[in-house]
């Protein structure tokens, strides 16, 4: 059972800070790890000790209010903000040897393009919105090496066919596009090295609820059909109860809780989750 | 014959802070189940019954107590304290939980939603396809309703899909979380024809009844609860 509980991504006391800390702060009193900057200095610490491991082909929910640090967590983990300390290692890289917060640029940016995909929940972060929706997975392909254009067209068609975006559209600029097909296109583009860890952040926030089930679906299919593992952000516990085996929660930049999904939702142990899980509608 | 469950002195309760309130739900629970056996479990409302379930499916965080489940592929585990990621896999492949709600995904169809389950066992599409169309035959739900959205599903209805879904991936261990309440008479009736058919096929079981009169000769045992415990 040794390889069944090795995780593909692990990560260990991960802290992203903002500002330059004090000697108050910099031993983590308890004023700081009781809310996430100090009272001294100003220093927010966004992500305080976040450790986690996500297992092959499961998908991870993590919850908690706007600011408890979720976003940044996976900011971090996409290299889109830089770490203050902590350490991932991811199994299909290295053998998940190497400390990929420790890494060169390029290889950052070999892992972002070959490892790692992210679905943002402003499709403006993750698509360009002036090449067309195929022309933003090409850009992907190339990043990482590929130089064969039928290629990339039959690999980009095949992708969007596979989230629903309709083939005589994929020429289009994806500011044309509904919120919907936006996220749908950030998927396939996502997809497109078929990376075994994908980062959904927030991707359902803000789409209407029929909209909103599509997409849960498609995540749904890709995770079954694909085996890929995903990490899942949502304020939405209804979202998370619909997609992750295991759910986090994190308060003022630290994990408080962890469990089974539905462990979670229905046994909350924490103070905070129990208010979180009984503001459900 | 061997145990396949063997609950030694599980406790739970709850304690709900926002309300500064322990709540002591099931105590000192024991409970042996061998290979094939029925075991029933009746008691008022609120008297503790699906807590037990509960713990044993990790819905809730067992308190004090041991779990030991005899599972085919993971060996003898404690699910007290087992890992998430085992517990995944018991649920995935060994141990089912049927409930008279349904929680699934929006706009899946009856068929998909048992198919689903088999997919994520690792079959093909083709063999999950076979396999929900078997379930469903088997538990008699409407052909009409197969392509069908579950929420205008009335309540039996839901619940042999729900049996559908849990028996399509033939669980070793079934616990029924009261299925036959808010049925009428003939539906009760069904469930418990479908509960008698599944005892036949050697299938493991733990279920709750209100009305545990009604499960009259399939029980191989019966507790009464009152107030968390065992009477």
């Amino acid at each position: 059972m040794e390889s069944f509980e090795k995780p593909i991504l692990k990560v260990n006391n991960l802290r992203k800070q903002f500002g330059n800390g004090c000697k108050k702060c910099e031993d983590m009193s308890e004023d700081v790890l009781d809310k996430n900057y100090c009272p001294e200095c100003g220093t927010v610490y966004a992500c305080q000790d976040v450790s986690f491991e996500v297992y092959n082909g499961e998908i991870l929910g993590v919850v908690g209010e706007s600011g408890s640090g979720k976003s940044t967590m996976m900011q971090c983990l996409y290299f889109d903000k830089e770490v203050t300390k902590g350490d991932a290692y991811i199994s299909n890289y290295k053998d998940g040897k190497s400390n990929i917060f420790k890494e060169s640029s390029q290889q950052k940016r070999y892992i972002r393009n070959n490892v790692l995909g992210k679905v943002y929940q402003n499709p403006i972060l993750g698509l360009k919105m002036d090449f067309s929706a195929i022309g933003n997975i090409a850009e992907k392909l190339i990043a990482s090496g590929n130089r064969k254009v039928d290629e990339m067209e039959r690999r980009g068609n095949e992708l969007l066919e596979h989230v629903n975006i309709p083939l005589f559209r994929s020429k289009e600029e994806p500011k044309n596009f509904s919120g919907g097909m936006q996220q749908r296109v950030q998927i396939a583009k996502a997809l497109s090295n078929n990376p075994p860890i994908l980062l959904l952040d927030e991707v359902t926030t803000g789409l209407d609820l029929s909209v909103q089930a599509n997409v849960l679906d498609l995540i749904k299919k890709i995770q079954r059909e694909l085996g890929i593992s995903m990490i899942v952000v949502s304020h939405d516990l209804a979202v998370i109860r619909m997609l992750a085996d295991r759910t986090i929660v994190m308060l003022n930049g630290k994990i408080i809780e962890k469990g089974l999904t539905d462990q979670i939702l229905e046994d909350p142990q924490k103070p905070y989750t129990q208010q979180l899980v009984h503001s459900l509608l | 014959m061997e145990n396949l469950l063997k609950i030694e002195n599980l406790s739970k309760s709850f304690t709900l802070h926002n309300l500064g309130k322990h709540i002591k739900a099931s105590q000192d629970i024991n409970i042996d189940l061998k290979e094939g056996k029925f075991i029933g479990i009746t008691g008022k409302s609120g008297s503790g019954k699906s807590t037990i379930l509960k713990c044993i499916y990790r819905t809730y965080l067992p308190e004090t107590g041991d779990i030991y489940y005899n599972s085919e592929k993971l060996g003898k585990v404690n699910i007290s304290k087992i890992s998430e990621r085992k517990m995944v896999y018991l649920r995935k492949y060994e141990i089912g939980y049927v409930s008279q709600f349904l929680n699934v995904m929006p706009r899946t169809t009856a068929r998909e939603i048992v198919k689903q389950a088999v997919l994520e066992m690792g079959y093909d599409d083709e063999h999950a396809n076979k396999e929900a169309i078997k379930m469903l035959s088997h538990f008699e739900l409407d052909k009409e309703l197969w392509d069908s959205y579950p929420n205008t599903f009335s309540g039996g209805e839901k619940l042999r899909l729900n049996i559908a879904r849990a028996m399509v991936k033939h669980p070793r261990l079934l616990l029924l979380d009261e299925p036959t309440a808010s049925l009428d008479y003939d539906s009760k009736k069904k469930v418990k024809e479908l509960i008698e058919q599944l005892k036949n096929e050697g299938t493991t079981m733990i279920g709750i009844f209100h009305d545990i009169e009604f499960m009259e000769g399939l029980c191989d045992e019966k507790f009464n609860m009152q107030a968390g415990k065992f009477i």
